[in-house]
């Protein structure tokens, strides 16, 4: 794609620079941008690494009884595509792809604050991803415990556990070198005249996550280190038999990765904030209102890990206070929806690709969050608690929100990225598919759960044969979708029309410049005196 | 960027912290040969604090910095310690 769009966009990121030619120019960029495309590249494979992983999952669950794979091999398939999605896609996909390559062209500057460690965050999300995939292979097999490695079972398991929770600490770094990076440039580089409250929305929600990755990604670290040391030196933390507690894992486990929840839906709904006021062409509605609920979602979001051991034998008063500021955590995140709603209302609303993945993202984000409350109150989650219920409402957080909010991304700043169009035609072809193959995959998925599948089974009862199959037949349609939309986005990037500066009528700076952007952003130093959603 | 304000503490500064470190490390020990129950867990954890706002005051020079960092720190051991205090709930209702 490079050498396609140098003759036609002289200057831009995509031309050579520095000494190196093609990869190891792009190998040895500081450049915000060419790093942003790194991380999009590897967060592309490994999602189609997760994907196939559980589209195998899919095709043993097809029918009841075992068909290609054993439960071991399922329980290594499901901890894989579980570390994989969250640690290396879910986690850094946001922030790490449209956070380096929009958020200093957002506040008008011409880097982030440290480009190098820019870099580096990258080659150790490289190392981390590589002994991910290494743990996959060789010693005891594939680790089996699940992405939430729970003690004991994760000190006795022989399986590769402590490679892969190695994996998991080496990437938490990279999220915490990327979000000081954010924070630093947030609090330093914004171009002159744009304070605080004149800053765009998704910058705003970078902020928040950033906090967040700086101040929770450690705790997670050094549990990770103390299953390593439990593991290797028989140091009695969580295992019982060794004098410890298993319910202090979860404490620690736990006040990471609810956090780690915030960490990935944050920049997602950012996102979808840009996206809406563009696409109806009206002031974003409730702008601080919008931005205060984004500090207040990772400020009390901190403090509600709890809500995943209702049933762990946690003390009744703990469970009683995690279960209340958890539905105090759903106040703010219902606030943007209401804001995402009255932005819309009486705008001048253009369907495209782009806001058909942002709707479906409100939908299902809706969906999810509505049925996090049945898990959040104590009596219905007890019902519920591991089965596919579950399964069901995180993959529409996950999936139907972060993944949406992420494909919604890429389509809407598609043409500032690459310099050329995407196929409309075969874009929302390929949303279609998109959309009905995630509802038949996860929707069954919650009645499921109500009957009493549990979750983490190779195998099932009868009973649950119809949900299952329905599951499983969307499983399929939902990868027909992604190879649709990922044909689409790889091909326009090579052929597609060429792009305008500014082809949505957006406001904000990335489109007040050519497309692709060029070296350093800016030709002269940029002055803000609008807000960034002054529409008429 | 450039250090407008820079200051440098002597050592002599730099001894006496040192030379507290060093007796506040001797309490932790000592702590440990009585056996306090549920109290001595308190009683390591805050001679910990201790310790580790020294260092951060002196030896990484926070008390000569500006006041958004100091409030930076600040929040972010006051969340830290809502963390433990939470945690600690659990044990002492279970
Ligand atoms: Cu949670």
């Amino acid at each position: 794609m490079t050498s396609n769009n140098s003759a036609l966009h002289p200057g831009s990121y995509l031309d050579q620079q520095g000494k190196y030619k093609g990869i190891l120019g792009w190998l040895t960029s500081t450049d915000h941008k060419r790093i942003g495309i790194l991380y999009l590249m590897c967060i592309l494979v490994f999602f189609l690494v997760g994907v196939t992983l559980g589209g195998v999952m899919k095709l043993e669950l097809l029918r009841p009884g075992e068909q290609y794979i054993d439960a071991q091999t399922y329980n290594g398939f499901f901890t894989v595509h579980g570390v994989i999605m969250i640690f290396m896609v879910v986690i850094p996909g946001l922030a790490a792809v449209f956070g380096n390559f929009f958020l200093p062209i957002m506040i008008g500057a011409k880097d982030v604050a440290f480009p190098r460690l820019n870099l580096f965050s990258w080659y150790i999300y490289l190392v981390g991803s590589g002994i991910a995939v290494l743990s996959q292979f060789g010693g005891n097999g594939a680790p089996d415990t699940g992405w939430t490695f729970y003690a004991p079972y994760s000190i006795d398991s022989n399986t590769n556990v402590t490679t892969a929770v190695l994996a998991a600490f080496v990437l938490g770094f990279s999220s915490i070198l990327t979000g000081l990076n954010f924070i630093v440039t947030i609090h330093r580089m914004r171009a002159k005249g744009m304070t605080w409250f004149k800053m765009p929305l998704f910058p705003w929600s970078l902020y928040a996550t950033a906090w967040i990755q700086v101040l929770a990604t450690p705790i997670v670290g050094i549990t990770l280190l103390m299953v390593i040391a439990e593991r290797t030196f028989r140091i009695g933390f969580f295992d019982p038999s060794l004098g410890g507690d298993p319910i202090l894992y979860q404490h620690l486990f736990w006040i990471y990765s609810h956090p780690a929840v915030y960490i990935m839906i944050l920049p997602a709904m950012g996102v979808v904030t840009e996206i809406i006021p563009t696409f109806c062409q009206r002031k974003v509605f409730g702008y601080q209102a919008i931005v205060l609920s984004s500090l207040a979602i990772a400020g009390v979001g901190y403090l509600v890990w709890g809500h995943h051991m209702f049933t762990s034998g946690m003390s009744d008063f703990s469970r009683m206070a995690f279960s209340f500021l958890t539905f105090v955590v759903a106040i703010p995140s219902a606030i943007k929806v209401f804001n995402w709603i009255a932005t819309m209302y009486k705008g001048s609303i253009r369907i495209n690709t782009t806001f058909l993945y942002t709707l479906s993202f409100v939908f299902q984000f809706m969906i999810g969050g509505l049925t996090g409350l049945t898990l959040g109150s104590l009596a219905t989650n007890i019902h519920v608690h591991d089965t596919y219920y579950v399964v069901a409402h995180f993959h529409y957080i996950v999936f139907g929100g972060m993944g949406f909010a992420f494909f919604a991304a890429i389509h809407y700043w598609f043409p500032k990225m690459f310099g050329r169009m995407y196929n409309e035609k075969l874009g929302k072809i390929g949303w279609a598919i998109v959309f009905s193959g995630f509802t038949l995959l996860y929707f069954p998925m919650f009645v499921l759960g109500l009957q009493g599948m549990p979750r983490r089974y190779f195998d099932y009862l009868p009973e649950y044969s119809v949900g299952h199959f329905i599951s499983s037949i969307g499983g399929f349609v939902l990868i027909f979708g992604i190879i649709i939309m990922v044909f689409n986005l790889i091909r326009s990037a090579r052929k597609g029309e060429l792009a305008p500066a500014n082809p949505w009528d957006g406001k904000t700076l990335e489109w007040t410049i050519a497309s692709p952007p060029p070296l350093e952003n800016f030709d002269n130093d940029v002055v803000v005196t609008e807000h960034p959603y002054d529409y008429k | 960027m450039q250090h407008e304000n820079t200051h440098i503490t002597s050592y002599r500064a730099h001894g006496v912290i040192l030379v507290l470190l060093l007796f506040l490390t001797a309490i932790t020990i000592t702590v440990t040969w009585f056996d306090a129950g549920s109290l001595s867990v308190g009683v390591a954890m805050f001679v910990a604090s201790i310790k580790a706002s020294l260092v951060l005051l002196y030896f990484m020079h926070l008390k000569f910095d500006q006041l958004v960092f100091k409030v930076f720190a600040a929040v972010a051991f006051l969340l830290l310690a809502v963390v433990f205090i939470i945690t600690f709930f659990d044990y002492l209702f279970r």
